[in-house]
């Protein structure tokens, strides 16, 4: 994690996540916009990368660039219409008040604390550690997440089923 | 090494991109796409925290996993409430889902 070639690629990765993130917030085409997080996530992706994280990653790319991604451009595409009146609403100033202050006191205090930084530089590998974790010290945790995966699925299957399918087929 | 301020700056700018769009977006896809900028920005705080100051724990990361597996439950019923408003009243803008303002 010494070498230049890590600092340069951090600069580049974000930059590039940064940028997109600012043309998400502001383009008014909605599919440009989704591509836009796209680029923003797989930003995101090589930046655990360069902190070594390399798990993290690819479960970044798996989900957000293959799950969630896809599930926004459909939802874009079955609402026609959608980007009509897509103009910011009457609390542009605010938000961009209110989002200057919360960035502002942020990089204050991160520039103001002194962190406990670890002599070590950042892991070898880590999907063995996190999945013996996972299958051991954090068990419930992971068995709870798996039901909420399960209601949520079946949630947003009762909320999208047509209107006459209550019966279900005989 | 890269210091850890950098991470948490640009966590930084991205959640409040995200809480930007978030306030003064109408559109409800894009809210929910800035509602996942922001967690995006949350789970790189903990990835750079786990790798900076806990490396020995894997705390930060198992943290991450949660959160995006959250993150992914959040987006799958967000639509299918978004494809809902859609479908019964043909609106896609949060301030038109007026029906219970007083």
């Amino acid at each position: 994690m010494e070498d230049t070639g890590t600092v340069v690629a951090f600069w580049i990765l974000a930059a590039l996540t940064v940028g997109a993130a600012l043309s998400v917030a502001a383009v008014r085409n909605l599919i440009h916009s989704v591509v836009l997080l796209i680029v923003s996530f797989a930003g995101v992706a090589g930046l655990y990368i360069t902190l070594s994280a390399d798990f993290i990653a690819v479960v970044q790319i798996l989900i957000y660039i293959g799950a969630i991604a896809i599930l926004l451009i459909f939802a874009i595409v079955l609402t026609p219409r959608a980007g009509r009146l897509n103009q910011e609403g009457f609390m542009l100033l605010p938000a961009l008040a209110l989002a200057v202050l919360v960035a502002g006191t942020m990089i204050f205090v991160a520039f103001d604390t002194s962190w406990a930084i670890s002599e070590r530089d950042g892991f070898e590998e880590t999907a063995t550690a996190i999945g013996d974790l996972l299958l051991d010290k954090y068990a419930l945790p992971f068995e709870i997440a798996s039901v909420l995966l399960l209601s949520a699925i079946i949630g947003a299957i009762l909320l999208v089923r047509p209107e006459g399918a209550e019966e279900g087929p005989e | 090494m890269i210091p850890i301020d950098n991470f948490l700056v640009l966590s930084a700018i991205l959640f409040s991109l995200g809480m930007y769009g978030v306030l003064a977006r109408r559109n409800a896809v894009l809210i929910l796409m800035s509602v996942e900028l922001m967690l995006q920005a949350v789970v790189i705080n903990f990835v750079a925290f786990a790798v900076y100051l806990d490396p020995e724990t894997f705390t930060g990361i198992i943290f991450g996993i949660f959160v995006i597996v959250i993150a992914a439950a959040e987006v799958g019923l967000a639509l299918a409430i978004i494809l809902r408003l859609f479908r019964n009243r043909q609106i896609s803008n949060v301030d038109e889902a007026d029906l219970l303002k007083w």
